[in-house]
């Protein structure tokens, strides 16, 4: 139906894009950044054009397949795809992309960034990321998604270590070893599954639908399922494997906060979904519990932390990790309206996430770099429209009825609610807690009476409204119309369901006569 | 589960009106909502280009939407009792599995009067505005936020179901939000904004939980289909659902134990209290409550408990409102209060519903004519707020005067202000089912008596006791003449709605309607209300007009410090919520710190040999790693060929 190698040729441009970017004089720092731009949203654009070809009814699970043989010897090829998830993170990713490199164009601009590492250095990175990115979402091959989880550590280290905080280097490097640590273990899983796969077929492969098809015997799935999941649960990063994210997220500059908690963390939730749970039904199950109460402890620990920090790049990261609680509980309790909320879930957080950090960072530029809450005050009287912007940050973060991010955590609270009433129950008090830590932030920087160090702040400049109000769109939209988004979400998330065998609970009234209507 | 359906424990319980498709004039239900929605969005984001016009357009578009609302209540008016209820649908909202939640509205008898009471008062109120907040700086803000309020309670009333309503809801508390912090350079209006919205999230648990307990007990969340199938569930999980519902409604509507905001949220601007903190976003928790009265006419434990908290709710707010000298916070005390009548009358049941709505409309209009009245005398006096520094006003701005008396005789309840018809209404069913229930809302009658005597006369009678710098003069027209309008409804609200609109007939087709036999004809019930009324103006006539009042308060009893202290609402809160919350999160910080990111380093040094070792590995370490992926993936292709050996 579709010939156009369309994967390919959206991963390939921002690649080549950091190449030209590289190439450039280093003389010339505005010229790399508005090649960098141009790519990133000629990359954008293509993104949407594809979206738009993409078939929400097909019953093909994965789209726009590109098969080819890579090392057939070890059944590994260069195999990729996409189904409604991924393409929503994808989309995620291409969108966040411009928005970062117009947000940061003077970020690395300072002698400090300099010294360590080049202006056109910093975007070429972030296109090398970008292209990786989107590999990681749409490998359909186990061997393929590796290299790609694998590969994208380097572009981060390099733009936290090179372009970071003054304690950069402890916290590119305890990110570093963090992910080692989880990408070992998920080497060594990958490599059991080939054992079991060639095992159980006579040829050996990395295929990922065939792999999901393959009836593991539940004792193995234990075992390799932690392999996966551990490496995904620091990634994500869950409780209690949080401790990198703080330090990674108050070194780095906020564009590179952007990307690693905006979209990279995101590569932790979506290998739940895509791998834990087809692969290792059984396994899912049976630890299910365990993960469910790592991510309640999550929601409630991240958030009495973030209450009580004084740094707000700290809080921020303590609050995404009580949101990537919510996600991670919405795709463990295995129900329709769960794991289609948890996805929804990951493309409000990223573009939440994106708000605030970029908004703090404007702050913050303005301030000398400090990110100690109290160094602000009443920034609401001379910056208006920054302020505003934070607000809406914050009520994007607090979930806000009306914005995206309201959606995914209602749907997630009311997936695990079905299934266990007293997790989603207590789950749901969390949005009081985020609430507090939220609007204490607003309270203390942006009200009150304005600090005399801040007077005479200048406000939001065009090129930052720019960058601020495509996300702000994007968040009130899809709060108020969600369709696009779920539209393409609900067939992938129904396959998931009927790939690990597990129906919704009944309503009491009215139960749905869909479980029945499968046997025709 | 066994088969054990709820039963209507409560007599003339209403059966579903069939939904009528939205023709002619309700074609624009939309537009009712879309038409301050775009008000606001053209002043919010509009900028300073807005600045001159940008007031006059928020006027107009919530005067529109009042008269659409007009011509739509022309219309319900001229079709069939049965035919009343007419739908809308845009788009399915949110879907996935078995959910599904509409962008749809419906418009009915009960929505209708609401639609009425918020754009017309709406309208009102920013006329008033104009005037009110002419001098300040950033009052296109001011009013893209009036128009956000008004959007979003719109949202609110005409929802179809409880996820859409959420957003209504959570709308007006985000508008509420922003305008008790209007003047956010003031750190108590800052911190007072806070507040009210986190407390109102504790409601927002409860309403959250509450939809998904309808979702998993009904399948659906569209008000219609819940309703129509509330007596196939048990009554244990219509018990659940009725105190969700209510815990909700405490939170949004200040009833006790989530009262504690109210009294805080006097620091917005005078008209921000009378149309969001009296006349409607605050008794949005009652319209939860009447919308839902198929729930709670089958758990007669929730609808007890809902008859509890509007009871307490009634003594708690006449108490303070009793003590405060601060003109808003003893008007917000009254507002408690009042809401705590509706609340109460909500919680009787069928025979209670209407009068609950009946009064929350003339409260409505009497409310905001207090507010803005008092705003009036607070924008000749310099913006004080403390009654010990008016006194014999009533000459100086003679206007206000008046318009203030009609409101206080419509809120204690003097015949035939509007207030005496509807008070006297839910005291009459109060005592329809219980004696008790029904004495007790009579002495709290005699209370609102005494401090609204008290306020009148502290404020308008007795000897100037004014600041040195002030000179109170009368308001202008901009001010004075919806003043005068909201005056006129507190006159005759009362009788137009009783008599003449039939407010039982009218609401009985949503909200039910029935009487019991009452142990008090009603006559006695007005007479003895009226006596408790006039003994408790007398007291507050004598206490504050008679004797001389001392511009310094005295030390007051210990229940009068206690009202003056919100009666210890806040310090509750403090000592076993907020402290608490605050060493939790130094005990995790603290915890994070050192054992969980301890025991990291610590292995990570391990593993690493000596920290000595770490500290070498941070400077070529992305060399070391790009060799040990190499080394990974090499390991990799060895397994893979081990394994094809074997």
């Amino acid at each position: 139906m579709n010939t156009f190698p369309w994967l390919t040729a959206l991963g390939a441009l921002p690649l080549i894009g950091s190449v030209l970017v590289a190439l450039l004089p280093k003389s010339r720092p505005r010229l790399a950044k508005q090649l960098a731009l141009v790519i990133a949203l000629a990359t954008l654009a293509m993104t949407i054009v594809m979206a738009l070809s993409f078939n929400g009814a097909s019953t093909e699970q994965f789209q726009f397949v590109e098969t080819y043989q890579w090392i057939p010897a070890f059944g590994i090829s260069y195999s990729v795809g996409i189904d409604g998830i991924g393409l929503v993170l994808v989309a995620l990713a291409a969108t966040l992309v411009p928005v970062v490199i117009l947000a940061g164009w003077h970020d690395v601009d300072d002698a400090a960034s300099r010294t360590t590492g080049s202006v056109k250095g910093y975007f070429a990175l972030i296109l090398v990321l970008e292209t990786l990115m989107i590999g990681v979402f749409s490998s359909i091959d186990l061997f393929l998604f590796y290299v790609f989880f694998e590969a994208m550590l380097i572009p981060v280290y390099f733009m936290i270590g090179r372009y970071g905080g003054s304690q950069r280097s402890y916290a590119a490097v305890k990110f570093l070893l963090y992910s080692l640590v989880g990408g070992l273990l998920m080497l060594a899983a990958l490599i059991g599954l080939y054992v079991v796969s060639a095992n159980l077929t006579g040829t050996g492969t990395f295929d990922y639908l065939t792999l999901v098809g393959l009836d593991i015997d539940p004792g193995t799935q234990k075992v390799l399922f932690l392999g996966f999941f551990l490496a995904f649960a620091i990634k994500a990063p869950l409780w209690p494997f949080h401790t990198w994210l703080p330090d990674a997220a108050a070194q780095s500059k906020a564009g590179t906060s952007v990307l690693l908690i905006g979209v990279l963390d995101k590569v932790g939730t979506f290998g739940m979904i895509r791998y834990c749970l087809p692969i290792f039904p059984a396994a899912s199950e049976f630890y299910a519990p365990v993960v469910i109460g790592m991510a309640l402890i999550g929601i409630f620990y991240g958030a009495f932390v973030a209450l009580g920090q004084r740094d707000m790049k700290r809080l921020f990261a303590y609050s995404s990790m009580s949101h990537f609680g919510f996600i991670a509980l919405g795709i463990f309790v295995f129900t329709t309206i769960g794991e289609s909320g948890s996805v929804v879930y990951m493309v409000a957080h990223g573009l939440s996430t994106a708000a605030l950090f970029l908004t703090a960072g404007f702050l913050m530029e303005r301030r000398g770099g400090s990110s100690l809450i109290s160094d602000y005050s009443g920034v609401n009287k001379a910056a208006p429209v920054l302020a505003g912007f934070f607000l809406f940050a914050a009520l994007s973060s607090l979930a806000l009825p009306g914005l995206v991010s309201f959606v995914g955590e209602f749907m997630v609270l009311l997936g695990a609610f079905q299934k266990y009433m007293f997790v989603g129950a207590l789950a749901t008090f969390g949005i009081v807690i985020t609430a507090a830590y939220v609007l204490r932030l607003y309270q203390k920087s942006m009200t009150g009476p304005l600090l005399p160090a801040l007077e005479g702040m200048k406000d939001l400049r065009g090129r930052e409204i720019a960058a601020l109000m495509p996300i702000a769109v994007i968040t009130l939209v899809l709060g108020l119309f969600p369709a696009p988004i779920l539209n393409v979400i609900n067939p992938a998330v129904d396959t998931l369901m009927t790939t690990i065998g597990v129906t919704d609970p009944p309503t009491t009234l009215n139960p749905s006569t869909t479980s029945e209507g499968t046997q025709e | 589960m066994i088969n054990a359906s709820a039963v209507v424990w409560a007599e003339g319980a209403p059966t579903l009106q069939e939904v009528m498709p939205a023709e002619g004039v309700f074609s624009l239900i939309w537009l009712l909502i879309a038409l301050p929605l775009l008000g606001a969005a053209v002043l919010l984001l509009g900028g300073r280009r807005t600045n001159t016009w940008g007031p006059y357009l928020a006027v107009f578009t919530v005067t529109a939407s009042a008269i659409l609302g007009i011509l739509m209540v022309v219309g319900l008016m001229d079709r069939g009792a049965e035919e009343r209820s007419i739908g809308q649908s845009l788009f399915t909202w949110v879907f996935a599995g078995e959910f599904e939640a509409d962008m749809a509205f419906q418009l009915d008898q009960l929505s209708m009067v609401f639609v009425l009471l918020i754009t017309v008062v709406g309208a009102l109120i920013h006329v008033y505005s104009l005037g009110y907040m002419q001098h300040d700086p950033n009052r296109r803000k001011f009013f893209g936020y009036l128009n956000l309020f008004v959007a979003a309670m719109l949202l609110l009333v005409l929802a179809n179901n409880y996820l859409l309503l959420y957003v209504g809801w959570e709308g007006v508390g985000l508008a509420s939000y922003l305008l008790i912090g209007f003047w956010q350079h003031k750190p108590s209006a800052a911190a007072a904004a806070k507040k009210a919205f986190i407390i109102n999230r504790v409601g927002d648990v409860g309403l959250s939980i509450a939809i998904m307990v309808i979702f998993v007990t009904f399948g659906s969340v569209t008000f219609d289909d819940v309703f129509g199938q509330a007596s196939e569930v048990n009554e244990g999980t219509l018990t659940a659902i009725g105190l969700l519902l209510l815990l909700a409604a405490a939170g949004k509507s200040a009833q006790f134990p989530l009262q504690a905001w109210l009294l805080d949220a006097m620091e917005g601007p005078t008209p921000v209290s009378a149309l969001i903190h009296a006349a409607t976003m605050v008794t949005a928790g009652v319209y939860l409550i009447a919308r839902s009265n198929a729930i709670y006419d089958r758990a007669v434990w929730a609808a007890t408990a809902v008859v509890v908290v509007g009871l307490i709710t009634i003594f708690m707010g006449a108490i303070i409102g009793s003590a405060k000298d601060d003109i808003k916070k003893s008007l917000a005390g009254s507002t408690m209060s009042q809401i705590g009548y509706m609340v109460m009358a909500a919680g009787l049941g069928p025979i209670g519903y209407v009068f609950a709505i009946f009064h929350l409309l003339t409260h409505g209009v009497f409310k905001a004519g207090l507010f803005l009245g008092a705003g009036s005398v607070m924008h000749g006096m310099n913006d004080n707020v403390n009654m010990r520094r008016y006194g014999a006003l009533r000459a100086a701005m003679l206007v206000t005067f008046i318009t203030f008396m009609a409101g206080y005789l419509a809120i204690i309840g003097i015949p035939p202000f509007s207030g005496f018809w509807s008070k006297d209404e839910i005291i009459h069913a109060a005592f329809e089912r219980s004696p008790i229930i029904g004495s007790l809302a009579i002495l709290a009658a005699g209370i609102t008596g005494f401090y609204m005597t008290r306020m009148v006369a502290m404020t308008f009678f007795g000897k100037a006791r004014w600041e040195d710098d002030a000179h109170p003069h009368e308001s202008p027209k901009v001010m004075t003449v919806p003043l005068i309008i909201l005056a006129i409804g507190s006159t005759f609200l009362g009788m137009a709605l009783l008599f003449w609109g039939n407010i039982e007939t009218w609401l009985e087709p949503v909200v039910g309607f029935s009487t019991a036999p009452s142990p008090l004809s009603t006559g006695a019930v007005i007479a003895i209300s009226l006596t408790f009324v006039i003994i408790g103006s007398i007291i507050g006539w004598i206490s504050y007009a008679r004797r001389e009042v001392p511009i310094v308060a005295p030390r007051g009893s210990l229940l009068t410090r206690a009202a003056r202290a919100d009666l210890y609402g806040d310090a509750v809160n403090e000592g076993l919520i907020v402290r608490p919350s605050f060493w939790l999160s130094r005990l995790l910080i603290w915890f994070d710190g050192r054992v969980v990111d301890g025991l990291v380093n610590g292995s990570a040094a391990l593993v690493g040999g000596a920290s000595g070792r770490m500290r070498r590995y941070q400077s070529g370490f992305a060399r070391s790693y790009a060799l040990s992926m190499v080394g990974g993936t090499v390991l990799v292709l060895l397994a893979l060929v081990l394994v094809r050996l074997s």
